[in-house]
């Protein structure tokens, strides 16, 4: 039985269709048999069978996942054949399957050959194909010559696939160019679309990696630009010149024109349009006309109903929004109308243009319209304006904000939008501007206190880092707060079990702070007088504190110990060492404070325990420059690389995550805050719910029932979607963005207060990009190939393009000069102008050593 | 949004892979520039496939941003055809090529149906290689495209 089988099979081979068919009805099994199948038959020896095992290897491959790296031996025997079929489904497979890591590559480099060779073109064009796929380094390096005869081949097809495997043997195996460049370049000059297409697709990539080096060539392009009338090529042109351009000005100039003459075409394509504008607005700007025409062009776009113009004319106006915001300011209508537009990308294009408009009068007015909308829009989007309007806000230490007041409450407003997952950005905010603007203190004591008392809002886990900021900053800046004995009763509220332990012991020191400050006004308010019980005078900080009399302070001290002692057995050290710290100050002075009500003795114990912690917490916290730490010089003798050298396997996978940037991280540290309090739940449901917590919480309800939901519903502790506020659903009907909100409205009256600013700049420094030697050598090789070039030309053609050059030359010649002068200028204007070409993030890279521009162009 | 440097530092090459899948969410063709393993193009097909089945054809663009690049897709019966691309590509030309490209196929197989690709696959592989070369677009005439093919079909 088991031999007939074998017989059968080999005699019935299914081909691809049966293949294909046999999937349509079933998949998985169906798979693994004709897997197993497949491996018997592509043994044989017989290259038929072969070929169409692997025909439909591939096919399973390519669209069923299959791994099929372990044919690759197959693929090359069946390569060899001489039937062409079988060659195409050998190639195929290769090109599919091939990676570096492939071992039998070594194999298929004289195949390669002998078919780069062979005199049927398309077996010429199967080999080109296939090196453009797979090529390596060693392929590339063995098989330039061959691509330099077939550069020149007679026939089209050849050539074209010739010039398309280019890109990969370049990138593989730089020392290629100084053979074939030569060859590529004459195919520039070819006549024949064909060719032309794929000549400047390739250019177009390698102008895009490093367009100093192709600068030489320009006039050939300049040509091609005003010659051609296919759109294909007009677009890669365009793009190439988009790249020149920003680093030549003076092409700008002689660019803008034809430029400008494809726009005003009457039944020009929509797609070179676009292209036109993009390349205008991106890099030939300064030209006014050519800006002008391209600003007019860009509103039809805009007013299109088709979404995917509409999307792409927002996207343009957002590439020249920097430099000339004037162009985005006359479409300002249609940027307002594609914020409710159906289409969320549209939404978001609008409204980083929306963000782009934003200047210190309207900031306040825009801020407000765009909350209303964030409150009515789905999560993403919702989040989206919240991160714009932080961004925008916080960029360059806060220069858009005049008022802080009003942008504090605005982050405390942010806080309680329902989906806002921004918690981490608004704590480092918060944070920030507590150390650098000191008149805002009291209001980020005002909004964090609100914040602390609503018991609700320990619920929602997005918001703990927020909470966080909150009671850092209560507790920091007590001093501003007007009743410290409401923010610690905030701090130690029951609810505070369902944050993190990190955060909790934030909230423990703060209610410390909180604790030594009331002290500290305490015992100073009673020396001066000698009936402190009748008394109550103010305390020598800031006026807003009462004095503390007897009762008040001892049931302040009462309520911080009566919080703090259910903490002193939790698990977590952190908070276990904080609670007992606090608990054991409190029992050393406890006794002290009915004493100070009789005696009027000033050098206790007690009273020098307390103006000793409060110098500890008197020192202002600052904003720390990120180039600090390599300010501070070394002790003699310390030897930093030798000593830590061992520690650093060991921290590297600790310290790198935190490097990452805030944003993207948000997520991976809402998930770490979803375990913990999911092991908070599991550990505290494991014991009995002590009696005394269940007691403050119920006692905590009654004192402040407005902030609790009412008693039907369950109280949930982990509220995953955060509906745990107490806003209704129906908010108020979000205002219009009028016209009228750009209008530069009157100045407010109060000053601008002091924002502290580090001189050395506040963002650490980014590390210089590595670029690869690769991209070097290959620059390198194509200039000495072009200055080669340039030297020995005889050729009737370049007589005749010499000739039209020099029109080009006597224009330029006088720009020249005026540039040389213009740079001298600008030199000069630029070191004050350092901080506003910082901020410009859209800047090409600097120019390094200047290339030599040939004659052609001067 | 990734920083304009890193973006740079990368290979780019135009067009980095073209899939056609249907509305099931089964892949027919998918044709890369670039290498990927095997579970990393399924799990970028899986993704892709999702958003772009999400979107509302008639209201919505045809461009969907997805890591660090844009996707340009149009529905043509029942199957998705979806190029993704570098940011630096002009969109529209984009989706003339997609268009191109049917209509190739169209001229080839007469009347193009999602079971000629499917039964035909070599085929369509074979339009692809002659229209793309290493990321780029290199032919755009249908003759020139299918002159091959006819040539080669006449052989057999």
């Amino acid at each position: 039985m088991a031999s007939s089988n074998s017989l059968m099979d080999s005699l019935f081979q299914r081909s691809l269709e049966d293949l294909i068919k046999g999937l349509r009805l079933g998949e998985s099994t169906f798979i693994s048999r004709s897997l197993e199948e497949i491996r018997r038959e592509i043994k044989l020896t017989d290259l038929s069978t072969k070929s169409v095992a692997l025909q439909k290897l591939s096919y399973l491959a390519a669209l069923h996942g299959v791994d099929m790296t372990w044919a690759a031996f197959h693929a090359v025997e069946v390569v060899s054949s001489s039937r062409f079929a079988h060659k195409r489904i050998g190639y195929h497979a290769i090109a599919q399957s091939f990676s570096d890591q492939t071992p039998v590559m070594l194999l298929i480099t004289n195949q390669l050959r002998k078919d780069l060779n062979s005199s049927n073109e398309h077996e010429v064009s199967l080999a080109l194909e296939c090196l453009a796929r797979i090529g390596t380094d060693d392929l590339a390096r063995d098989l330039t010559s061959e691509v330099f005869t077939l550069l020149g081949s007679s026939k089209a097809l050849v050539r074209k696939k010739a010039i398309g495997v280019v890109l990969r043997v370049f990138d593989k195996y730089p020392d290629a160019v100084k053979v074939c460049f030569k060859r590529l370049v004459e195919n520039l000059e070819s006549s024949d679309p064909q060719l032309l297409s794929a000549v400047v697709g390739v250019f177009c990539e390698l102008t895009a990696k490093d367009p100093r080096s192709y600068l030489p060539l320009a006039p050939e392009f300049y040509k091609i630009l005003v010659d051609s009338r296919n759109n294909w090529v007009l677009i890669k042109v365009l793009k190439i010149f988009a790249k020149l351009a920003s680093i030549e000005p003076r092409l700008a100039k002689k660019v803008a024109d034809p430029v400008c003459e494809h726009m005003r075409k009457q039944n020009v394509g929509k797609s070179l349009l676009f292209e036109c504008i993009r390349t205008v607005f991106s890099s030939l700007s300064n030209q006014e006309v050519a800006l002008k025409l391209a600003v007019v062009k860009i509103r039809e776009f805009l007013m299109d109903d088709d979404p995917n113009l509409k999307y792409l004319g927002l996207h343009a106006l957002s590439i020249v929004a920097p430099k000339h915001l004037w162009a985005v300011l006359e479409n300002k209508e249609a940027v307002v109308k594609a914020m409710s537009d159906e289409d969320p990308n549209v939404k978001l294009e609008a409204l980083h243009l929306l963000m782009a408009m934003v200047n210190e009068d309207n900031v306040t007015e825009i801020s407000r319209i765009l909350m209303n909308y964030a409150l009515k829009s789905d999560p993403l989007f919702c989040n989206e304006i919240i991160g714009s309007i932080l961004v925008a806000c916080s960029r360059d230490s806060y220069e858009i904000i005049v008022d802080f007041d009003w942008y504090v409450s605005l982050l405390g407003e942010m806080a309680r939008v329902p989906h806002c997952q921004r918690g981490k950005e608004i704590e480092h905010q918060l944070i920030d501007i507590g150390t650098r603007v000191k008149d805002a203190k009291l209001e980020l004591v005002r909004v964090s206190r609100a914040l602390l008392i609503d018991p609700a809002l320990l619920g929602n886990q997005f918001l703990h880092p927020i909470l966080s900021a909150a009671a850092w900053a209560s507790g920091e800046y007590v001093e501003f707060s007007k009743s410290p004995y409401e923010i610690a009763e905030a701090l130690l509220q029951p609810r505070t079990c369902l944050l993190p332990d990190s955060i909790r012991a934030i909230y423990i020191y703060s209610a410390f702070k909180v604790l030594v400050f009331s002290l500290g006004a305490y015992f100073s308010s009673q020396e001066p007088t000698s009936s402190p019980l009748a008394q109550e005078s103010t305390s020598s900080g800031p006026s807003m504190v009462n004095g503390f009399t007897y009762n008040s302070i001892s049931s302040l001290v009462n309520m911080i110990e009566l919080g703090l002692c259910s903490l002193s057995g939790t698990i977590d050290v952190e908070v276990q060492e904080r609670a007992k710290n606090v608990l054991g100050f409190i029992g050393m002075i406890k006794h002290e404070i009915a004493e100070k009500a009789t005696s009027q003795n000033s050098e206790t114990e007690a009273h020098r325990a307390i103006a000793f912690m409060e110098d500890v917490f008197s020192e202002e916290l600052g904003p720390v420059s990120s180039t600090a730490q390599e300010k501070v010089p070394l002790p003699e003798g310390l030897d930093l690389n030798e000593n830590l050298e061992g520690l650093q396997e060991i921290c590297r996978e600790v310290l790198e995550p935190m490097a990452e940037s805030d944003y993207s991280s948000d997520k991976v540290s809402f998930s770490v805050a979803k375990l913990r309090i999911r092991d908070q739940e599991e550990a505290s449901s494991s014991l009995p719910p002590p009696l005394e917590s269940s007691s403050l919480l119920a006692e905590h309800r009654k004192r402040h029932g407005l902030y609790y939901l009412s008693s039907q519903k369950s109280d949930d502790h982990n509220d995953r979607d955060g509906n745990d506020n107490n806003t209704s659903n129906e908010y108020p009907p979000a205002n219009e963005i009028s016209v009228d909100s750009f209008k530069p409205k009157k100045k407010i009256s109060k000053p601008r207060p002091v924002v502290v600013k580090l001189d050395e700049g506040d963002e650490p420094k980014r590390k210089p990009d590595a670029s690869s030697s690769n991209d070097e050598s290959l620059s390198r090789a194509i200039q000495t190939a072009l200055m080669g070039k340039g030297k020995g030309k005889e050729k009737e053609k370049e007589k005749e393009r010499v000739k039209e050059n020099h029109e080009m030359n006597v224009d330029t010649e006088n720009i020249e000069q005026s540039s040389r002068r213009e740079k001298k200028n600008k030199k000069n204007g630029e070191r004050s102008g350092k901080r506003s070409s910082r901020r410009q993030r859209g800047k090409e890279a600097s120019v390094t050593k200047p290339v030599e521009v040939p004659d052609l162009l001067l | 949004k990734i920083e304009r440097s890193e973006r740079e530092r990368g290979r780019k090459m135009g067009i980095r892979f073209i899939l056609m899948v249907n509305k099931q969410g089964q892949t027919r063709l998918a044709q890369y520039y670039e290498w990927l393993t095997l579970e990393e193009r399924r799990a970028l097909e899986g993704e892709i496939v999702r958003k772009c089945l999400a979107r509302n054809d008639q209201q919505q663009c045809s461009f969907v941003e997805h890591r660090n690049y844009k996707i340009v897709y149009r529905r043509y019966a029942s199957l998705f055809f979806m190029v993704g691309v570098d940011d630096d590509e002009n969109e529209l030309a984009i989706l003339e090529f997609i268009h191109l490209l049917v209509e190739t196929m169209d001229k080839h197989f007469g009347n193009v149906c999602e079971l000629d690709i499917m039964f035909h696959l070599e085929k369509a592989h074979f339009m692809l290689e002659e229209m793309v070369m290493n990321g780029c677009i290199v032919e755009t005439s249908k003759a020139n495209i299918l002159s091959p093919i006819q040539l080669m079909d006449k052989a057999h």
